[in-house]
């Protein structure tokens, strides 16, 4: 068993010796997010702090309300913090925002009904003012890596759920941002889905070298996409556990049943417990 | 099919033979009455033979149907008013036939798409056409007083010798004003909706006042408008404009805010400007909205300038012609002014519920699912 010990249930887990070697994507320091509501203010974020290295699959679990989709959110610039700093390639969000620096995958495929498969992952390359040909040529390339060659002309309704979120991942890739932030990307598949494509979003990140932010609700997802695991506890949201994962690169779906598959997500499951409490 | 005699053949064959005791015990009240009772007689026994193949006895029921309902019209001609119970029973029967070929005709599974294209023509024809034969023939069968209710015949009759009136007219009424006007107003609509969502404070100083101009009544402001813009068609365009912009307005807004938050989101994380995302995002998901008022205002618009000509007009207009020939005692060509308007104002409907079906082919009430 070669799993690293626990920096600390409480917070701030980034000591030095853990920093990733590559250089950081996403660096946070004190953050934290309070929303103003009609019942005073929600602690949505508190006290997180955390260091994303290039080529890294991180994955935010936790339960409802633990912060991990308000996190991916500032990372993308659509909420701001409250508190402590935040930089993504050394820049602040609104600026990486507007540097294209990330591509978002939403809960729900968010596929334009007006739009053919292929020009929903155009639109991307419309707005940032790219070519007709330099457009063709990206969604080729794009839909041929989320295995969706054949659909261009189809509307959104025409397709699976599965397939709707496939496009959506296309589009994503569409401008090559190095960046893919993934908001429980796969919650509304069904298993055997959701299965095939966590298994093709692993050939994906290994093809194209991508650092992935990934929010998801389940622990095998989660132990068997990542690189690292962030554990979040609600009220108010933080971080809880980081977990270095050891498997190899290389992950076949019976991974799953390794025993040290099992014992990460044993793991998991222990820092959800400790962050959760469960008397309300 | 497990009922091999429907309901309304009985019915039909039950009132035939009524309508032939009387006749025979009476007679004489109008022409045709034998041949018409005959024919319902022996479609209603035949369509009940072939009550398995609903083609067949649809075919059967219509010929039954409308040759008695021929046969009726044609006979009553200098009988007017004077129909007795065989003609009306004879009527019904000839009606009950023409339902039960409808309903024949509704059970069937069309194969091809030409075939139900057809079939989603030829009923409504029907029904339409029913609702004529039984207008004509109970006027013209009971006598009606013509100043109270005119024939379709006469009607009909009114419409060609008087085509040229009625066409100066409706080019008058609906190709000026209506068509100006509703321009107008749904275009100054739309740019009032997307000024309002771009900027707050007309957002909430135009909306309200927009509320109370939909509140103005169209009988006090036709008027006024003849006033400020003359008699001509300027000012019923400007009736037409008031109508027609607040719907268009207040759909607009509504149609802006309708794109959900994900959508907006992920446009945000293009860095999309306000323009790209209004083109690429809120006017394509604002169109099912567009059209509605779209629709909404091709109807009011017909209304409003119709209206407003009884305020003051040269001597021409569709509104003009109704309020003076009524004056006359003229109503035939009252009622020929409504049925041109009628076809007026639905090939305006149907032309605009086309351009949706093409523009929001992807909205699911008209992709169907």
């Amino acid at each position: 068993m070669t799993i690293r010990p626990s920096v600390g249930v409480s917070a701030s887990v980034k000591p030095a010796n853990e920093a990733p070697a590559n250089e950081p994507v996403v660096e946070a320091q004190k953050l934290g997010l309070a929303f103003q509501t009609g019942d005073g203010p929600v602690q949505a974020l508190s006290d997180v702090d955390l260091t994303i290295g290039k080529g890294e699959f991180v994955s935010f679990i936790g339960p409802s309300g633990c912060g991990k989709t308000t996190l991916l959110r500032v990372i993308a610039d659509l909420e701001r913090p409250t508190e402590g700093t935040i930089s993504i390639n050394g820049m602040t969000p609104e600026q990486a925002r507007e540097k294209r620096a990330y591509g978002y995958v939403f809960q729900a495929a968010a596929l334009y009904p007006w739009r053919t498969i292929e020009r929903n992952v155009a639109l991307p390359l419309e707005i940032m003012g790219l070519s007709r040909s330099e457009q063709q040529e990206r969604i080729r390339r794009t839909l041929e890596l989320v295995n969706l060659t054949g659909f261009e002309k189809k509307y959104p309704w025409q397709l699976s759920g599965g397939m709707q979120q496939r496009a959506s991942i296309a589009r994503a890739l569409a401008f090559d941002a190095d960046l893919l932030l993934m908001d429980e990307p796969f919650g509304a598949l069904d298993e055997i889905v959701r299965d095939h494509l966590n298994e093709q979003l692993l050939k994906l990140w290994a093809r194209t070298e991508k650092t992935i932010c990934f929010v998801t609700h389940s622990i095998p997802e989660a132990v068997y996409l990542s690189t690292r695991i962030v554990v979040m506890s609600p009220r108010p949201g933080r971080v809880t556990d980081i977990i270095e994962s050891t498997l190899p690169k290389e992950r076949p779906l019976d991974i799953r049943e390794s025993p040290e598959f099992l014992a990460i997500a044993a793991r998991v499951r222990d820092g959800l417990r400790a962050g959760h409490s469960y008397e309300d | 099919m497990s009922r091999p005699f429907a309901w309304q053949m009985a019915a039909a064959l039950v009132l035939v033979l009524g309508g032939m005791a009387l006749e025979t015990m009476q007679g004489g009240t109008a022409a045709n009455i034998w041949p018409a009772l005959g024919l319902v007689l022996v479609a209603a026994i035949a369509g009940s033979l072939f009550a398995t193949a609903p083609l067949i006895e649809a075919g059967i029921a219509f010929i039954g149907a409308h040759g008695a309902a021929w046969l009726l019209i044609s006979g009553i001609a200098g009988h007017e008013g004077n129909a007795g119970p065989s003609f009306y029973l004879a009527l019904v029967g000839a009606w009950l036939l023409a339902w039960r070929c409808v309903t024949a005709l509704s059970a069937i599974k069309p194969a091809s798409r030409q075939a139900a294209a057809a079939l989603g023509l030829i009923i409504p024809v029907i029904f339409g056409v029913w609702i004529l034969i039984l207008w004509e023939a109970i006027v013209r069968g009971a006598g009606i007083p013509f100043l109270l209710l005119p024939a379709p015949s006469a009607i009909g009759a009114r419409i060609v010798s008087s085509a040229s009136i009625l066409a100066a007219d409706v080019n008058q009424t609906v190709f000026k004003a209506v068509l100006a006007g509703y321009a107008i107003g749904c275009i100054s609509g739309f740019a009032a909706a997307v000024a309002a969502d771009r900027f707050i404070f007309l957002r909430r100083g135009l909306l309200p006042i927009g509320n109370m101009a939909a509140a103005l009544p169209i009988i006090g402001v036709a008027p006024i408008m003849v006033m400020w813009f003359g008699f001509g068609w300027e000012s019923k365009a400007a009736v037409v404009v008031v109508m027609t912009f607040f719907p268009m307005l207040v759909n607009t807004v509504a149609g802006l805010s309708s794109a959900g938050h994900m959508e907006r989101d992920l446009m945000r994380t293009y860095a999309s400007g306000y323009w790209q995302m209004l083109f690429k995002l809120r006017l394509p998901a604002a169109m099912p909205f567009i059209f509605n008022a779209l629709k909404i205002n091709s109807t009011l618009a017909l209304i409003g300038a119709i209206v407003a000509e009884f305020f003051g007009t040269p001597v021409v207009g569709m509104g003009f012609r109704i309020s003076t020939e009524v004056g006359r005692m003229n109503i035939d060509m009252v009622w020929a002014e409504i049925a041109v308007a009628a076809v007026a104002g639905s090939v305006f409907y149907g032309g605009v519920a086309l351009l949706e079906r093409a523009v929001t082919f992807w909205h699911p009430s008209i992709r169907g699912g």
